[in-house]
């Protein structure tokens, strides 16, 4: 938690500019890969436009399948982000300075990615209009605002929005730092028009550092309440295995388990292929799998308390609910999976020291979680649909066509050409935090010992 | 004499000791701390260089934000439901428990979006009017005065006094890393 970054200032901006400030040739290849991905999801959802959502393979009585599974997939992965970020700021923990940035880009894109899922779920996109805003009342069309289809996007808008601006602010000296490294002239004008002049007087770091910990102390409600109303986007229905009081906080701590584990994911991939070994240590790694643990371990509790808490008021719909994914067909397959690949292989295996700081195991361990956290919302939701009547005839299954693979991989290639294409304009890494790092940390003799001190406020 | 035809003087050091020691300097010859600014790349602790504290409402702009938020969610949701009068089951056309998560998140929308403002105003940004050298982003520690172009002379003689690699000047206020005359 204590590494020191040993190199010195110019090195710092070198080595955290290097990629913004240079193009290497992988960068084009793997832009063009992703693009192709995200091209096909975009053909996908053409088609789709055009044949209407049974393209996709929806019928009755399961019409949330994989586009719903992946859109509440996204916002989990979205939480984890700025919570750690927003969290750590407030608590000033010192080890944050590496992680806060690529954290918050993880949200912006996956967020970003969440939000496409319901509208191409529509079937009609730009009907969606009518739900959330009153752009009709000419002819009295009004929202229904109390409807979860009005919840939705006011939270989501508002998160995104938020997030926005907050991880803009926060780069606002980096921008200027790279106003003043940037060659040429179209570059130099974009980054002096986005850094609005910033020249880092005591009074900007002064308010940079009041306005840090005072957004994240405001975005932490509403990283809370925006995963709380997705939850109860199936909590205030009446279907069997959905109807829980326990939706909201269960579905908060799985979006930080599977949030914080691809924020590990993103850390080892972006130490790799950037050559951060300078920045992220093992000692970052080792610190959020700590973290880890305890979301997991907390996580865990809720799903038990779910899982109990549907078969102790032994409701048949209820009970059949919990039979069908845990016990009957395909689906007792995937429960083994879901449960190895989010609890039982990986929690255990951080509990060594020797495997927190491991990049290696620590990046497998974490793909496991989220793999088997994508699993949870699927068995989640499309079980509880399949027999959401006690009348035989209205019974259904769901087999996913190729084109929701498709538009499942179209968003994996999204968020992470979000990300790649973010690095080449901006640090992934807070270059101004990280030399306020060097600067804060001093050490103190005790006794023998020599011991890291920070300066603080 | 207006603030326009005052002169700003930029000192660059080269370790925060000597920067502190300029400002000590400046403020011993008289000049006001109001006139005297640090610019560094990395933010250093509060005082470090001697300057005086840093006063600002930041924390106000969040509860105008929310309240404005507030009353901008209830406005909307109120006049969606009467607007559009749909009765389900008996229940009230204006509910607050189902309406209650708009609320909220036009609160803290509001709150966000105000406590941006604040952030840029407390910031005095956008900045387009202070003097500004590059060599900053180097590690180079920037003392700016603003003086009576009168006092010109002995503000650039206090900052040589401390130790000044280079001290840029303009007569009139500039965009920021705009051209400069430079003298050692």
């Amino acid at each position: 938690m204590q590494d020191p970054v040993t190199v010195d200032d110019r090195t710092v901006d070198r080595e955290l500019l290097d990629f913004v400030m240079r193009t290497p040739r992988w960068f084009f290849g793997s832009t063009f890969a992703l693009a192709v991905g995200l091209l096909a999801g975009v053909l996908v959802f053409l088609t789709m436009l055009n044949w209407g959502l049974q393209f996709l393979g929806y019928s009755s009585p399961v019409y949330w399948g994989f586009l719903i599974v992946n859109f509440v997939f996204w916002i989990g992965i979205s939480h984890a982000g700025v919570m750690i970020s927003a969290i750590l700021r407030i608590v000033q923990a010192e080890w944050r300075r590496p992680v806060t940035r690529a954290a918050e880009i993880v949200t912006v894109f996956s967020l970003m990615t969440a939000l496409m899922f319901p509208l191409i779920h529509s079937g009609r996109p730009w009907r969606t209009l009518y739900w959330a805003f009153p752009y009709d009342w000419i002819r009295g069309m009004w929202p229904n605002p109390r409807s979860p289809l009005v919840w939705d996007p006011s939270a989501i808008m508002t998160y995104l929005t938020s997030t926005i601006l907050f991880v803009y602010i926060a780069m606002l000296p980096d921008l200027a730092i790279a106003r003043d490294r940037a060659t040429g002239p179209v570059r130099k004008t974009i980054y002096g028009i986005l850094s609005l002049g910033f020249r880092g007087t005591s009074r900007q770091w002064r308010i940079q550092a009041v306005a840090g910990i005072l957004l994240s102390a405001l975005i932490l409600p509403i990283f809370v309440s925006v995963h709380s109303i997705v939850s109860w986007d199936f909590a205030v229905t009446l279907v069997p295995g959905w109807h829980s009081t326990t939706f909201a906080p269960y579905f908060v701590i799985g979006a930080v388990h599977s949030g914080v584990s691809a924020v590990v994911m993103a850390m080892i991939i972006i130490r790799k292929i950037f050559h951060l070994q300078n920045y992220i240590t093992a000692d970052h790694i080792d610190s959020l799998t700590r973290l880890l643990i305890a979301v997991a371990a907390t996580w865990f509790f809720f799903l038990m308390l779910d899982f109990f808490f549907g078969l102790y008021g032994t409701e048949p719909t209820e009970v059949d609910t919990w039979s069908r994914r845990i016990l009957e067909g395909e689906w007792r397959y995937l429960a083994v999976i879901f449960a190895l690949c989010s609890f039982i292989i990986p929690v255990p295996m951080w509990l060594f020291r020797g495997v927190r700081r491991s990049f290696f195991w620590m990046f497998v361990t974490t793909v496991l979680v989220n793999i088997g956290m994508w699993i949870e919302r699927f068995m989640l939701i499309v079980p509880a649909l399949e027999r959401k009547s006690p009348l035989t005839f209205a019974y259904g299954d769901y087999t996913p066509s190729i084109s929701e693979f498709i538009l499942v991989l179209a968003s994996f290639c999204m968020v992470t050409l979000g990300v790649l294409v973010f690095s080449k304009f901006l640090p992934l890494m807070p270059v101004a935090d990280i030399k306020e790092g060097k600067i804060m940390k001093q050490e103190m003799k005790i006794g023998r010992a020599d011991v890291p001190a920070t300066i603080r406020e | 004499m207006g603030i326009r035809d005052n002169t700003e003087l930029l000192g660059l050091y080269e370790g925060p000791d000597q920067a502190a020691d300029a400002v000590g300097n400046l403020k011993e010859a008289g000049f006001e701390d109001n006139a005297i600014e640090v610019l560094s790349a990395t933010p250093y602790p509060e005082g470090a260089f001697g300057e005086q504290t840093i006063k600002h409402r930041l924390f106000t702009f969040p509860f105008a934000g929310a309240a404005c938020g507030l009353a901008i969610g209830l406005a909307w949701v109120i006049g969606a439901q009467v607007s559009l009068p749909i009765v389900t089951g008996g229940k009230p056309i204006v509910a607050f428990p189902a309406i209650i998560q708009i609320l909220y998140e036009g609160t803290m929308l509001g709150a966000v979006l105000f406590t941006i403002i604040g952030v840029l105003f407390e910031s005095r940004l956008p900045d387009g009017i202070g003097l500004y050298d590059e060599r900053i982003a180097d590690g180079y520690i920037g003392i700016s005065v603003m003086t009576e172009t009168e006092r010109m002379q002995e503000a650039r003689t206090v900052l040589n006094g401390a130790g000044a690699i280079d001290i840029i000047s303009a007569e009139k206020s500039s965009p920021a890393a705009a051209p400069a005359t430079s003298n050692a």
